[in-house]
């Protein structure tokens, strides 16, 4: 790789460290909780459990996707990973270091950038693609022709030739060619991370096809590493080797891909499955697999946080919140009736010898 | 054979505000009979959501329309200021894709199904009332009183396009528009909305244009498929056919790039190119510059929508 902002090297970039094996990013208690607007004083304070306690490993080179309800609180993971804000609570360990102890922010901050939905949104108006691109590198003490030669480069790898794009403004472009510039922005200061919210979910289908492909082949040219969040779970499938579905700001399911699409653990998970549009008329949807809307965050419901819409709910399920446990290697679960002698009729027993 | 509910003839929409008229319809001749649902599916800039407008006489001032428009009787771009207010709503009614754009934000919901209501029909304030609980009832939604009472800003993006569609149907209209109503809700809430739209659509017998880019919301929804490409229908036919068996290289193009059938190849199969644009169409097939089947005739001229058989046609040199 170009060594960018011309610092000498250490002997290992950061994020090679720990070796292969090492999860890029490690999550453990992560927690956020939001002040509701006109509670706390004289009335009892109240909080949206937005990220309540969640645990998770992003494997290197690998791409996680994270899906689930509007709200359940994946933007607001991404943003606890990319310190926009602060957790009330939970460690971010990014190949074993933890960020803001031992791998100082701005060092952390570099290694981990995001895409948006809204392409539009995330440019600045006033300035030109490539001045954009070139932004942040020069921030960081680029020399300004470096910086513009490399947003040239990575204008040229999204597909966008810089004879063309490299003077426009945001306005000028299509959506699908604003969001490559988006693309090649957040690659400018060579992260190892790129958290994709929402990347591609405003694109036409068939631009939205041609993104992804260059996804595909920017990760395996710069060797990244995805967060991939996404309502389109056809997209998930195709694009994920591992995936995790939230549900009211806790992890309900993760796991490789096959797992979590045929071999589904939790109530949650297969009705969001089955909920995906049947590509065979002759084979419609009869029943919505899953009926009314999610809970309040703001008072979530006691025990397993699905209960109020699982149908295999039992009194155990509203008295106990089932922690994510492994199920295989490929597989851990949230759902009593994954977890030997939970109480749940269909949980596993086993006797004491 | 009976009129059709619907039925567009040659419709063609020019903006001319910007520098240069934009033709942003060019030509749609679709029919929609009495109880039948057809989406017309298309990527963004198409056309979709503009005939629909121009079925609902939406458009800004200074927009020239050519062609007909026939709608349960009524020559739509014909019917007066009048005709057209109590045409809106009673005959004809639409759900849009934001319905938080379409509501009003300082009315509850109740009084604004009520309004909807009294503004077509004689009736006191109390039997609105209680037909608007009756609606909220119909399309499902938790607690009806006490919802009646909320303001848009209250209810999530589901409940809310639930709202739409109880008021879309208040006054027992014959067409349902619906442009997009799902796009912006998440897999679980789609899935409800669209079967409840099937249900009513039977139970009310509504002829229906469900405006999507999904094709699986199509297959879910639809008795027939109209495929619309730079502002022309190009392909048209029962939905298990376009979707099994798509003959315009565009239809074509579209399935093909589909993720779930990219399945353990590592790679999509996409359109080349991008759309073109709408104010510099090409002189012949819009889709030449990106069609992998482009014959030098296709340059020039603009193939016609034309029958291939007793329920599909097709716009394409090809199949001409
Ligand atoms: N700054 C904030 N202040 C208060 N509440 C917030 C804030 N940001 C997010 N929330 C709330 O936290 C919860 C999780 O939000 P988040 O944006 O993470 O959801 P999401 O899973 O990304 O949803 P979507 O699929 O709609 O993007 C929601 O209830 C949301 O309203
Ligand atoms: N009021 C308007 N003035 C000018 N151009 C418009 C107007 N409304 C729509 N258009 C243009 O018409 C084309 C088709 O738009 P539309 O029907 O909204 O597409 P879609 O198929 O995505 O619904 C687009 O290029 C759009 O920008
Ligand atoms: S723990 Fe109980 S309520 Fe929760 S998902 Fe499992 S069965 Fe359903
Ligand atoms: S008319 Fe010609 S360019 Fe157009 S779709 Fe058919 S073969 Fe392709
Ligand atoms: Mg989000
Ligand atoms: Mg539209």
């Amino acid at each position: 790789m170009i060594n960018l902002v011309g610092e000498p090297s250490p002997i290992l970039p950061v994020g090679e460290r720990g070796g292969p094996a090492q999860p890029l990013i490690s999550v453990r208690g992560l927690l956020k909780h939001f002040p509701v607007k006109g509670s706390g004083f004289l009335k009892p304070k109240k909080v949206v459990h937005a990220v309540d306690g969640v645990d998770f490993d992003i494997l290197k080179g690998e791409t996680l996707g994270v899906v689930g309800e509007s709200g359940c609180g994946k933007s607001t993971t991404a943003r606890l990973l990319m310190q926009l804000i602060t957790p009330d609570r939970g460690e971010i360990l990014f190949d074993g270091e933890s960020a803001g102890e031992t791998l100082p922010l701005s060092e952390y901050r570099r290694q981990v950038q995001m895409v948006f939905q809204d392409s539009y949104a995330s440019l600045n108006p006033r300035l030109t693609i490539e001045e954009s691109i070139a932004f942040a590198p020069r921030v960081h003490g680029v020399p300004a022709a470096k910086a513009i030669a490399r947003a040239h480069d990575l204008l040229h790898r999204v597909g966008l030739e810089p004879v063309r794009f490299a003077g426009r403004y945001p306005h000028e472009l299509s959506g699908g060619q604003r969001q490559r510039v988006n693309i090649a922005r957040a690659l400018a200061l060579e992260p190892r991370l790129v958290i994709l919210d929402e990347a591609v979910s405003a694109l036409d289908k068939s631009v939205e096809a041609q993104v992804l492909n260059l996804l595909l082949d920017l990760k395996r040219d710069f060797g990244l590493t995805y967060l991939f969040i996404s309502h389109d779970l056809n997209v998930v499938r195709f694009m994920c080797e591992r995936v995790m579905v939230m549900y009211l700001g806790k992890v309900a399911e993760i796991g490789e891909r096959d797992a979590i699409f045929e071999k589904t653990r939790h109530p949650y998970s297969s009705a969001l499955l089955a909920s995906m549009p049947k590509m065979n008329p002759g084979e419609r949807t009869l029943e919505p697999p899953l009926s009314g809307d999610p809970p309040n965050p703001i008072d979530p419901p006691a025990g397993c946080r699905f209960h109020t819409r699982c149908s295999f709910a039992e009194d155990v399920c509203r008295q106990t919140l089932p922690p994510l446990s492994r199920i295989s290697g490929a597989q851990s679960a949230a759902c009593l009736m994954a977890m030997t002698n939970s109480g749940h009729s269909r949980a596993p027993v086993q006797m004491e010898a | 054979m009976k009129d059709p509910m619907i039925d567009i003839r040659n419709l063609s929409v020019t903006f001319n505000r910007g520098r240069k008229p934009v033709k942003a319809v060019n030509g749609v001749s679709l029919s929609v009979n009495s109880g039948e649902v057809v989406a017309l599916l298309g990527e963004s800039g198409s056309g979709k959501s503009v005939t629909m407008r121009s079925l609902l006489r939406l458009h800004p001032k200074g927009t020239s329309i050519e062609g007909s428009m026939r709608v349960a009787g009524n020559d739509v771009t014909e019917l007066s200021a009048r005709e057209l207010a109590d045409y809106r709503g009673a005959t004809v009614s639409m759900v849009f894709q934001e319905p938080r754009l379409a509501l009003d934000p300082v009315y509850t919901l109740g009084q604004q199904i009520e309004e909807a209501i009294m503004r077509h029909e004689n009736v006191s304030r109390r039997e609105a009332a209680l037909r608007a609980l009756g609606l909220f009832e119909k399309v499902r939604i938790p607690s009806p009183e006490r919802r009646l009472m909320n303001y848009p800003h209250e209810m999530s993006g589901g409940m809310l396009q639930r709202s739409m569609i109880a008021m879309a149907i208040a006054c027992n209209p014959k067409v349902l528009l619906a442009d997009e109503p799902t796009t912006a809700l998440d897999a679980t809430v789609q899935i409800q909305i669209l079967l409840l739209i099937r249900e009513l659509q039977k139970e009310y017998g509504l002829s229906v244009i469900f405006v999507t880019h999904d094709i699986g919301v199509a297959a879910e929804v639809a008795d027939r498929i109209a495929v619309m490409y730079a502002g022309r229908i190009v392909e048209e036919g029962k939905v298990a056919d376009v979707i099994q068996n798509p003959k315009h290289p565009y239809t074509r193009g579209l399935l093909g790039a589909r993720v779930e059938l990219a399945h353990g190849r590592d790679r999509l199969i996409t359109i080349p190119g991008a759309p073109p644009d709408l104010a510099a169409l090409p002189p012949g097939c819009a889709f030449a510059p990106r069609c992998a089947e482009a014959a030098a005739q296709c340059i020039t001229d603009v193939p016609r929508l034309t029958a291939i058989d007793d329920t599909a046609s097709v716009a394409c040199v090809r199949y001409a």
